[in-house]
């Protein structure tokens, strides 16, 4: 689901303006600190988000990314440091007075007001003229494409309309930031897939910038520009996906996002960038690329993909690593299969390959010794 | 046939415990007073006959009630006292369960214990309580006065002020609990998601809570309004001698005047008039129902 984020349009080059030192943030929080009586919910974290991005929170429940996104909308103050937006301090704005709307969880329809009456509702706290707030309703209903549910209420339309009426609200008074607060949580898998790339087609369109909070991370990954990975209070990565996922910068992120090995062991320095990695005793070392420096003897982690070790029956031939071991399961996902592969010392090491042949023509099955192997730029070494 | 020994014995209830003895009384309304035990004309006996006995029924007493002024003062009296007292219940009670859905959630219980409390009283000696504090040299006349904000004592007890005391006192609970119930059921993200789109606290609270709790409004208005328009008690123990209120009218009817067939009528009028709120109450009830599905 690693999706390649395009630029505003095709001519210009790869939109990253975090790599720009020119670029000026949309939103800067300043060694913000976020406490609860005693717990601490945000501990002393500085980031920046640009505008047009579409950034995402990503953690497990509890890691303080929902209490980061009530800061941006304002229900929540920081115990300690600045949130910036736009250039401007806007820790004691109160939230109806922020060029910020969020898209809640719940939804939070209004109840008893229908469709047209709910987007209409925060251009009507402007006191925007009427004309003009028929227009801009009627360009969100086309935008989410509800027009003909405008005069129903809330309760008679389904789970996925909902969802976009409650976008199509917090979208209405054009915010400079919108954030979305597990947009998708309430929807059913197929549903969520297809609405994801709504979001960000409507992201484009509209060209705002949107702070996503999610605890899925192959939601993250398809719909942001750059993922937050959150964990304690703390932000452990910021990168775009295809760098979450390819390099991590520890086992939690690694572990985090996606299928992987980790294997421990002892390093030394074998060249420039090579490192030989000493593991479990008496197997043979592998050997890894990195460019972070490690220095001889010194534990780590070598996190490897499963889609990057291949499997075979017979010992491929010029490869940095190669392993033999005994199939201990396999899962079947259909167009992918995962094999669970122990190897002698029992440790256990997951491969993935396509199932490009019919199921009946697999060559090896359940208790078959295999070989499994992977080059050095395979994995990634992380310091313990 | 199982459905029908479901409904049966709400049915045979009603009709046994409401519809019988409302028959019984619409059928001394249509009889005439006479000196006699019970005190009225005509008694039903089996040598006279159905026929006879029914065409000895009239509308005297209805006509009665249209040509003596007390009686449509005392109707109209009785729905303003019961509107006002019904506001002020509103007033007083929507804040109390307000609050009981902002404390923290541990503390409800007992908050709602303490509002269903006074109901282990007798509802006489409550009121009669009241009658103590209200009175000139009552609680509240010594505390004023022992304050220093008034000279002379006030007088609140006998008078309209009084009988207002009172209701709002008996019926506060029924005004709270649906009131607190609709709260309770409000969605807290629904107040920030107003707050998000633009509005103050206060545009928020008058926006969404208020037009959410509607139906607990309605439901405590008529559960205060119904009971206090024919209440009969607490004008007659607060209320003064111009206190005029239609439940004091009946009982008089009835006990010191001894005309049963005018009282009857009195009655029989009450209910009509009590059947048009009453059917409104139904109305929003079913509404509140088909909304919540």
């Amino acid at each position: 689901m690693v999706h390649a984020r395009r630029g505003p349009s095709l001519t210009t080059v790869e939109f990253e303006p975090w790599n720009d030192p020119q670029a000026k943030p949309l939103i800067h929080f300043q060694n913000v600190t976020k406490r609860f009586g005693t717990f601490t919910a945000i501990d002393d974290l500085t980031i920046d988000i640009y505008e047009k991005e579409f950034y995402a929170l990503l953690g497990p429940s509890g890691c303080g990314k929902t209490t980061l996104m009530r800061m941006l909308a304002g229900f929540e103050t920081p115990s300690e440091g600045k949130i910036m937006l736009a250039g401007q301090n806007i820790v004691s704005v109160p939230p109806n007075k922020r060029a910020t709307n969020m898209m809640f969880q719940s939804y939070a329809l209004f109840p008893h007001l229908s469709i047209w009456e709910n987007i209409a509702f925060g251009l009507k706290r402007e006191g925007m003229a009427k004309a003009n707030i028929n227009d801009r309703v009627d360009e969100m209903l086309r935008l989410t494409r509800l027009e003909q549910f405008a005069r129903r209420k809330p309760h008679q339309i389904s789970g996925g309309q909902r969802q976009r009426v409650a976008l199509a609200r917090s979208l209405a008074k054009a915010p400079k930031l919108l954030l979305l607060d597990e947009p998708l949580g309430a929807l059913d898998k197929k549903l969520r897939q297809e609405t994801q790339f709504e979001l960000m087609d409507i992201q484009e369109k509209t060209g705002t910038t949107f702070v996503i909070v999610t605890h899925d991370q192959e939601e993250a990954m398809t719909v942001a520009s750059r993922v937050a990975v959150m964990d304690h209070g703390k932000i452990i990565q910021v990168a775009t996906p295809d760098r979450i996922y390819e390099t991590p910068n520890s086992v939690y992120v690694a572990d985090f996002i996606g299928d992987v090995n980790i294997i421990e062991g002892t390093t030394t320095a074998i060249g420039d960038d090579s490192y030989s990695i000493s593991w479990a005793d008496g197997r043979a070392p592998l050997t890894a690329n990195s460019n972070t420096p490690f220095s001889d003897g010194q534990k780590c982690h070598l996190a490897i993909r499963p889609e990057k070790v291949a499997i075979s029956a017979d010992e491929p031939s010029e490869v940095s690593n190669a392993v033999q071991g005994k199939i201990l399961d396999i899962a079947y996902l259909g167009n992918i299969s995962t094999y669970h592969v122990e190897l002698p010392s029992g440790v256990v090491i997951k491969a993935q390959a396509a199932n490009t042949r019919r199921i009946s023509r697999r060559s090896y099955t359940w208790e078959d010794t295999v070989w499994l192997s992977w080059t050095a730029t395979a994995g990634v070494l992380l310091a313990s | 046939m199982r459905r029908f020994f479901l409904i049966a014995p709400p049915y045979a209830w009603l009709l046994l415990l409401f519809l019988a003895p409302f028959a019984i009384v619409v059928k001394i309304s249509l009889s005439d007073y006479a000196l006699a035990i019970p005190p009225y004309v005509p008694k039903f006996s089996w040598d006279e006959g159905i026929g006879a006995y029914l065409s000895q029924l009239d509308f005297e007493n209805y006509i009665f009630l249209t040509e003596d002024d007390l009686y449509w003062k005392a109707y109209l009296s009785s729905f303003k006292i019961a509107a006002i007292s019904t506001t002020l219940t509103l007033l007083v009670g929507y804040p109390i369960a307000y609050g009981m859905t902002r404390v923290p959630s541990e503390w409800r219980p007992t908050l709602m214990m303490l509002v269903i409390l006074p109901f282990w009283t007798s509802f006489l000696i409550r009121v009669y309580a009241w009658m103590g504090i209200l009175s000139s040299e009552g609680y509240l006349n010594q505390l004023l006065l022992w304050i220093g904000v008034i000279d002379t004592p006030l007088i609140i007890l006998n008078t309209n002020a009084a009988v207002y005391i009172g209701i709002v006192y008996t019926y506060l609970p029924f005004m709270i609990l649906p009131i607190y119930s609709a709260l309770e059921r409000l969605d807290e993200s629904l107040i920030e998601a107003a707050e998000d789109l633009g509005c103050s606290r206060l545009k928020a609270f008058w926006l969404v809570t208020i037009p959410l709790s509607k139906t607990g409004i309605v439901a405590g208005c008529f559960l205060v309004f119904i009971p206090a328009l024919g209440e009969f008690v607490i004008p007659s123990l607060l209320g003064g001698s111009n206190t005029l209120m239609i439940g004091k009218v009946l009982w008089e009817e009835f006990f010191s005047n001894r005309d049963w067939p005018v009282a009857s009528a009195v009655a029989v009028v009450l209910l009509l008039l009590l059947v048009i709120p009453i059917v409104l109450f139904q109305r929003n009830q079913q509404k509140q129902q088909e909304a919540e599905q």
